[in-house]
């Protein structure tokens, strides 16, 4: 039998929706693990990002530096990135702060609507610090596959990796698309 | 009286020959012999203005795109409609109105019938080639029926249309310019202030997208009735 | 009112002996240009020191239009009427007048400001367009039928047809001045061919690239030639009314138009039956509607209907549904403007200047780096390097030419080592620029091309109507994408798009804005890619 692929899955900016979805494939992930090994994801106890991955699954936007500098990571140890649900793909709600930029969702957050705040100062201790822009992942490193979705159903997950596992196309418009 | 006789052209589409009346565009006579062209700001029933682009055909021996809505046919002409050039083309202009307002579908009213969603799907667009851009606009929320949301909104002027040449009313109209341009109602009146509006409620099913919509409906809930147009003008025609 | 040539004979000599009761003239400047340094008040100053010298039945004083040579305004013209003499002087302030005055009363020309008439400025223009400015009153309706003015009208309206009218334009090889160069006899023979009640002429004065002001010259300095032009075409094509669309930011141009349409009301060269002749023709000035787009010509005669000023999808053509849905010529400024020597001196002497392809003289707006900006003539197919060196005086001291932009917005750049270039309009546009209204910049080596192409870039996308997609969204992100560049912030995947959206954006868009809108981009990548690459950052 031809090599696992070496896989790993990372939540960034988002709901964790598509990862619920990716679990929904419920006894096709037992199918998929024969064909994959995942190295590092929310499911599996992983503190670094490993080195020679051939995939990365891609949930959530990039909202802070710590996700920028995951993504660079990601795309540094990855062979392919696919992004994973809307969030990836377009920013989706993540996005939606961009009409008002981030201090005045701050403000918003932890001033006006927070019943206490003392001190009034937002948290900037080891937390990390948001941009002023949330950007879909493609806006910042180069993408290799866009799968959307809020979330992702698991059908459409499930077809487009049997797909990359078995060097199969597929048109990824004709399992999802943006808001499915 | 002598009867106008009604000419008929013969030209090509995709190498198929076909013929259309000789006034007709070039999507009409597609569309009589069943060859899809896909369409954003085009309505049937209304006028065509060749706004959104998607539409473009290739003329043999011309380096011009034109779009099938308004192109008129001619005698001998080769269209083609589903080249490289033009899917490249038009993927990337539906990834421009995509990028160019907020279009959160997961959180719209619109979100899973709304024909822009659709375009992608058969445009096979799922992402976009261009940088978002950032640009809010406010709701209108004003009207006790309908809501504004300019945020939603690609500028296909089907609103302003109907209004003006089905309803007669000429409630809406545009305003500003370039990335800023706004359907507004009379001289940039809230909607429930405007004199000329009757709300018939038109407008709102012949939108496209998210942009226009019944209040009250939550995401997914809005679905139109693009068909009362045709329907509507048929009827009309047939009293006189 | 007159009704024929002798008549019109008559006014001219008439204004002729006034004209040389004074032996000589004091001619002031006062186009826009001079104008905002003051013209008006030296205009009156000479006219008062010239009268406190009691030599003003010797010298009158007269303001006109601008003779070209903006950049040391404000200008004064002494001209003798009987030798034929000028001397120019530059750079003129107010305090400087009775000096001048005094001169003129002592026979003696003032050595300072003297300007040097025998230099490449002003020896190797060809002026047919602009011949009547600086020369004439453009108040005075008599000061330009003295100097020919309206005969070819008389003498069209009396002796030949309008297909004759329209074959000498033909044969002249005249093309529209516009930026399209679209064969202007064959634009008026469509339309005259067309079997409408109702046609239409329009002028195109919206004149809206950045760095350029030939029309309104031509407007200022001689605003009867253009209405003798729309005349002569309003015969020829079968239509009685006229619009002269001008932007609303050229109000001294407007202000000389509507004087001297009344004046030609008037006198009967412009209403019902001009010259007895059963030829009705009524002019109109419409003002713009402040938007570079409103002077892409559908735009235009939608704006003039009332409408908000978008484009529409060409065909139809304005030639079947022009103005309120009828056969319309539209025609630019200096178009019109070249119609009356045209006839008069006929389409075999116009082909004697210019070049095969693109007969005649263009009007140019020298601006940017180069020592003397102002306003040229020069034949069709002159040498981009005796434009730029030998009329435009070559760039500012201590720097060297860089590049040269014509055709505005819509237009490309034209690098340094290309100055042997021909200009016309085919040569520009195969190399990736065009003639555009005649616009020429001239940026020095301290130009970077990316920060120039990016300034057209964004001056389209404050100018795009907004209507279609590919301009309205696509001039955006490209001036962003350009942004990046200039800031070293871009990467390779950047430079793909930027040019896959140049393609795009001008295949698919509506209108010309659109189509022309990733010229300048194109041109610089072409000639210029080393400073993309710059901004390129490395990873
Ligand atoms: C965006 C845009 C702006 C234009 N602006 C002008 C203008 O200011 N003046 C002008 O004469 N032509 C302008 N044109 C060209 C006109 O559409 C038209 O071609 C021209 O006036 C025709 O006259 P001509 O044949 O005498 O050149 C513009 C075209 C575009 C696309
Ligand atoms: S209008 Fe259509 S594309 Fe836009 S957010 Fe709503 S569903 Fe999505
Ligand atoms: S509101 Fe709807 S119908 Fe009107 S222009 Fe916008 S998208 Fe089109
Ligand atoms: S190309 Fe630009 S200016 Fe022309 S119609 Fe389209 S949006 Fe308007
Ligand atoms: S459908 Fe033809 S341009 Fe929009």
């Amino acid at each position: 039998m031809a090599q696992k692929i070496k896989v790993a899955t990372i939540w960034l900016d988002g709901c964790s929706g598509c990862h619920m979805s990716f679990l929904d494939m419920d006894e096709r992930l037992v199918e998929l693990s024969e064909y994959m090994d995942v190295l590092y994801s929310p499911y599996v106890d992983q503190k670094e990002f490993p080195e020679g991955v051939d995939l990365t699954i891609v949930e959530g936007a990039l909202s802070s530096d710590h996700d920028v500098e995951m993504i660079k990571t990601i795309r540094q140890n990855s062979k392919k990135i696919l992004a994973l649900g809307d969030c990836a793909i377009t920013g989706n709600v993540s996005t939606m702060k961009n009409l008002y930029g981030t201090r005045a969702i701050m403000e918003t957050g932890y001033g006006q609507n927070a019943d206490h705040n003392e001190s009034g100062e937002y948290p900037h201790l080891v937390v990390p610090k948001l941009l002023d822009r949330v950007h879909p992942l493609h806006e910042i490193v180069p993408v290799d596959y866009f799968v959307p979705g809020c979330p992702t159903p698991a059908d459409a997950i499930y077809t487009v990796l049997k797909a990359l596992i078995e060097g199969k196309e597929v048109n990824i418009s004709q399992l999802t698309r943006f808001g499915k | 009286m002598i009867k106008q006789k009604v000419r008929v052209k013969t030209f090509q589409i995709n190498g198929i020959d076909v013929t259309g009346r000789s006034d007709s565009t070039i999507l009409e006579v597609a569309k009589e012999h069943d060859i899809h062209i896909p369409t954003l700001c085009y309505l049937e029933g209304l006028s065509c203005v060749g706004a959104c682009r998607i539409c473009l055909v290739e003329i043999k021996g011309s380096n011009k795109l034109i779009p099938a809505c308004t192109g008129k046919i001619k005698e001998g002409m080769e269209v083609f409609t589903d080249t490289d050039r033009l899917h490249k083309h038009r993927k990337m202009i539906l990834s421009m109105i995509f990028a160019e307002r907020t279009h959160t579908c997961s959180v719209c009213v619109s979100n899973g019938h709304c024909e822009l969603q659709d375009m992608s799907v058969e445009l096979g667009m799922e992402h976009s080639q261009v940088p978002y851009l950032t640009n809010r606009f406010d709701i209108d929320a004003s009207h006790e029926r309908f809501v504004n949301d300019p945020n939603r909104c690609i500028l296909c002027t089907r609103c302003v249309r109907v209004c003006d040449e089905v309803e007669g009313a000429h409630a809406w109209d545009l305003v500003d310019r370039g990335l800023d341009t706004r359907v507004i109602h009379d001289m940039d009146d809230p909607w429930v202030e405007s004199e000329s509006c009757t709300s018939c409620g038109k407008c709102v099913q012949v939108c496209p997208t998210g942009a226009l919509s019944e209040k009250g409906v939550s995401a997914t809930e809005m679905v139109k009735k693009k068909s009362l147009i045709v329907n509507l003008l048929e009827m009309r025609n047939r009293e006189r | 009112m007159i009704t024929t040539l002798e008549e019109l004979e008559e006014i001219a000599n008439k204004k002729q002996c006034e004209n040389n009761e004074c032996r000589e003239e004091l001619r002031v400047c006062i186009g826009s240009s001079c104008l905002s340094l003051g013209a008006k008040e030296i205009e009156k100053d000479l006219k008062k020191s010239v009268k406190d010298r009691g030599i003003e039945h010797r010298c009158r004083v007269k303001g006109v239009g601008c003779n070209g040579l903006c950049a040391a305004g404000v200008l004064v013209s002494h001209y003798d009427n009987e030798s034929g003499e000028e001397v120019l002087y530059e750079k003129i302030t107010e305090e400087d007048t009775d000096k001048l005055a005094k001169a003129v009363e002592s026979q003696k020309p003032l050595e300072e400001h003297r300007s040097d008439m025998s230099r490449g400025f002003f020896a190797k223009q060809k002026k047919i367009v602009l011949e009547n400015a600086g020369y004439i009153d453009p108040d005075d309706i008599e000061d330009y039928i003295a100097h020919g003015g309206y005969r070819a009208l008389f003498t069209t309206l009396n002796d030949a047809t309008p297909m004759e009218v329209i074959s000498q334009i033909k044969q002249s090889g005249l093309r529209g001045r516009g930026g399209g160069g679209y064969p202007t006899g064959l634009k008026w023979e469509t339309v005259a061919k067309v079997d409408a009640e109702k046609k239409y002429i329009v002028c195109n004065g919206d004149e809206g690239d950045p760095g350029a002001f030939m029309d309104r010259a031509i407007m200022e300095a001689d605003p009867h030639r253009v209405i003798e032009g729309m005349a002569l075409a309003g015969y020829a094509c079968g239509a009685a009314k006229g619009y002269i669309y001008v932007r609303a930011e050229y109000p001294t141009a407007v202000e000389k138009l509507n004087k001297a349409i009344k004046q030609a009301n008037r006198l009967g060269i412009l209403g019902n039956k001009i010259a007895d002749s059963g030829f009705d023709f009524e002019l109109e000035v419409r003002l713009g509607g402040g938007a570079f787009v409103c002077g892409e010509a559908t735009a235009l005669v939608t704006s003039i209907e009332g409408n908000r000023g978008n484009p529409r999808q060409k065909p139809p053509h304005l030639s079947d549904h022009g103005l309120w849905g009828e056969p319309t010529v539209l025609n630019n400024v200096e178009t019109f403007a070249n119609i009356v020597p045209i006839l008069n001196n006929g389409a075999q002497w116009y082909r004697g200047f210019g070049t095969e392809k693109s007969p005649g003289t263009k009007v140019f707006a020298l601006t940017g780096h180069i020592e003397n900006t102002g306003l040229v003539e020069v034949p069709m197919g002159m040498k981009l390097s005796e434009l730029i060196y030998d009329i435009g005086g070559g760039v500012s001291e201590g720097r060297n030419l860089k590049a040269i932009q014509t055709g505005g917005p819509s237009g490309g750049c034209i690098p340094a080592d290309m100055l042997d270039l021909e200009v016309d309009y085919d040569s520009l546009k195969k190399v990736g620029s065009m003639m555009g209204s005649g616009g020429v910049i001239v940026t020095d080596d301290s130009s970077n091309m990316v920060e120039v192409a990016r300034f057209f870039m964004e001056f389209c996308k404050s100018e795009s109507c907004g209507k279609c997609v590919p301009c309205r969204v696509g001039t955006t992100e490209m001036t962003d994408i350009l942004d990046k560049f200039i800031n070293k912030e871009a990467t390779k995947e950047d430079f793909e798009l930027l040019k896959e959206m140049c393609e795009v954006v001008k295949e698919s868009s509506l209108c010309g804005l659109g189509q022309t809108a990733p010229n300048p981009v194109l041109s610089t990548i072409k000639y210029f890619e080393e400073e993309y690459i710059k901004g390129i950052k490395d990873d």
